[in-house]
């Protein structure tokens, strides 16, 4: 059976589709989907039981809780700052404006390692940052909390940013006229169009959060039961050789990240219909 | 003409509440209106700055003080290390393995996607965006469910010599994985919104898809495409929780730069950390200046296309 019996295209004049097609399934399969259907293979050959001992563990329970608290408070604060900062992006002018601008997408950019050896050297206690500080930053969970932080700004504010720089002026000058302060004008006409977006960037650095490793073994200590991310975790089992144990974990984390990437398609769905477009 | 009026005259009468008046806004007024007085803005960019210099600037300015805090001669000599120099070269062959094959597939399936109508389209979106979401560390086990000696063909891989896992195919596959919808997420929406016209105007005039694709979809795209290759090429040989599963972590075989950082910190050698760490800073800094550019490149042509019209 051909692809295009199996899939009903619509006729098109322009040639290549099933090679092109062909070729996108096939690479897809062979990299991400059947490699990924392993994780879920391997957890069949565990029994129920040990499955729930191994997530439900105390160690793995305080993990879970140290990676989802400290994703949300990061991708909160980005959520307050991400917006602050595409607002002063979008609508002032500065010196030094587009560089800012085009630093925001740092955090893309810089191998997570590096963004994890730079941050621990700058909040323990005797770094530039970590000096000023009455409290111990690395090497807690509060470390967790920065490298995260980090690893999540760029999410808000792309996000916003565009949707920011479409909005119609024309709507606030409406509300002026009207006699709405700007403060009003900001939390009826501006923050309203803005909120999907917001909610979709807040999804992306939350669930970029929750995968981390890179930047976060170096700054967190990594004490378990304290400050020992699920990530680790898995590392942790599989030099144990507990493949078993170490894939019972990564599958609750999968199935955490496929829940929001589901949730996210939603808010952007949302956020498109939001938009008109 | 006259509806209007009347609308108004309705409005009016239906509203009893207070008279409400026309005012007559001097521009200036109406710019003070839908914007901040002075030292509000003053102070939103003032928090704004203090955030990313505490969170941005600061971290990376740290990555090049502390790479010369021991002086020039360590910084030299932590570079030309022998380790330092084999990471170096298997970071290179894994991007340079991961990314024509990802800009490959990135291509096929842009042109499939955008250029077609088919059924599971969204399904295939969505595929492309999985490994996104899916952890670094995950991504590196997958292949060591596989390949390795307790996977599906760890006992026929020993059996014939074969060696993936803890050697470089496995960190190339790892990376390839976690580097594979940069470019298709680049090219799909670009060429969803060109449409195929220029393509079908091609094919009338008797172009082969191959002198298609090279001499008018190719063209068309080159600034987000060569954006996608460049973020693919700096997550390629940034990446580390994933190749860090794979790799075995055997010291001038099988360490890419960012594992040789790791190991060079926790042996408290933190001026040759930093020394090596400058070096995917730069390549980082690089990433952005052309990010800069090609966003710039693009809305000039977009602008040039628009006139054109």
């Amino acid at each position: 059976m051909s692809t295009r019996a199996l899939l009903l295209r619509r006729h098109s004049v322009l040639p290549g589709f099933n090679l092109a097609l062909g070729f996108a399934l096939l690479y897809l399969c062979f990299i991400v989907l059947i490699p990924l259907s392993a994780v879920f293979l391997k957890t069949f050959t565990v029994s129920w039981g040990t499955f729930v001992d191994t997530v439900t563990s105390p160690r793995v329970m305080a993990s879970y809780r140290l990676t989802f608290g400290a994703s949300f408070l990061a991708a909160l604060v980005n959520g307050v700052f991400g917006l602050l900062v595409s607002w002063v992006l979008v609508r002032y002018r500065f010196p030094g404006k587009r560089i800012v601008d085009a630093l925001v997408d740092l955090p893309f950019a810089l191998p997570t390692a590096v963004a994890g050896i730079a941050l621990t050297t700058l909040y323990a206690s005797n770094g530039w940052i970590g000096k000023w500080l009455p409290f111990k930053v690395s090497y807690t969970p509060l470390g967790v909390f920065v490298a995260l932080t980090f690893i999540g700004l760029p999410f808000v504010v792309r996000t916003v940013q565009p949707v920011l720089e479409d909005l119609q002026r024309e709507l606030e000058e409406a509300a002026a006229t009207l006699g709405a302060t700007r403060l009003q004008t900001f939390a009826y006409v501006i923050f309203p169009a803005l909120m999907p977006a917001l909610l979709t960037g807040f999804a992306l650095a939350f669930a970029r959060a929750l995968g981390e490793y890179g930047s976060v073994i170096f700054i967190a200590g990594n004490m378990p039961m304290v400050s020992e991310i699920t990530s680790l975790l898995i590392i942790t089992k599989l030099e144990q050789y507990d493949y078993a144990g170490a894939t019972s974990i990564a599958v609750v984390m999968l199935v955490a990240a496929f829940a929001l990437l589901l949730l996210i398609n939603l808010l952007q769905a949302w956020a498109r219909k939001r938009q008109g477009r | 003409m006259s509806a209007v009026p009347n609308a108004i005259d309705t409005l009016a009468v239906a509203d009893a509440g207070p008279i409400v008046r026309p005012l007559a806004l001097a521009p200036a007024r109406i710019a003070d209106a839908v914007s901040e007085p002075a030292w509000m803005r003053r102070t939103l960019i003032g928090v704004a700055l203090a955030f990313l210099t505490l969170f941005l600037f600061v971290p990376l300015a740290a990555v090049f003080v502390q790479a010369f805090a021991k002086g020039i001669d360590v910084y030299w000599a932590a570079l030309t290390d022998s380790d330092a120099v084999s990471a170096l070269k298997l970071t290179l062959i894994a991007a340079g393995i991961s990314v024509p094959l990802n800009l490959v597939f990135g291509v096929a399936a842009a042109w499939a996607i955008a250029k077609f109508d088919f059924r599971g389209k969204n399904v295939l979106l969505t595929l492309i965006d999985l490994p996104f979401s899916v952890s670094p560390v995950v991504a590196g086990l997958i292949y060591l469910l596989i390949f390795g000696l307790q996977g599906w063909c760890g006992e026929w891989l020993r059996d014939h010599d074969l060696k993936i896992v803890f050697a470089v195919p496995g960190i190339v596959l790892a990376t390839v994985f976690v580097t594979f919808p940069f470019i298709a997420r680049e090219l799909i929406p670009l060429m969803q919104a060109q449409g195929q016209e220029q393509e079908e105007a091609a094919r009338v005039l008797g172009a082969s898809g191959w002198q298609i694709l090279w001499r008018v979809t190719l063209p068309n795209v080159k600034w987000a495409l060569l954006y996608g290759v460049i973020l693919c090429n700096a997550r390629a040989m940034g990446e580390f929780g994933a190749v860090s599963v794979v790799s075995g972590h055997i010291r001038g075989q099988t360490n890419t730069l960012p594992l040789h950082i790791e190991i060079l910190y926790n042996d408290y050698q933190f001026a040759a950390a930093f020394a090596v760490a400058s070096l995917l800073a730069a390549l980082a800094l690089v990433t952005l200046v052309l990010k800069y550019i090609v966003e710039r490149r693009a809305k000039s042509s977009h602008q040039e296309a628009r006139h054109e019209h």
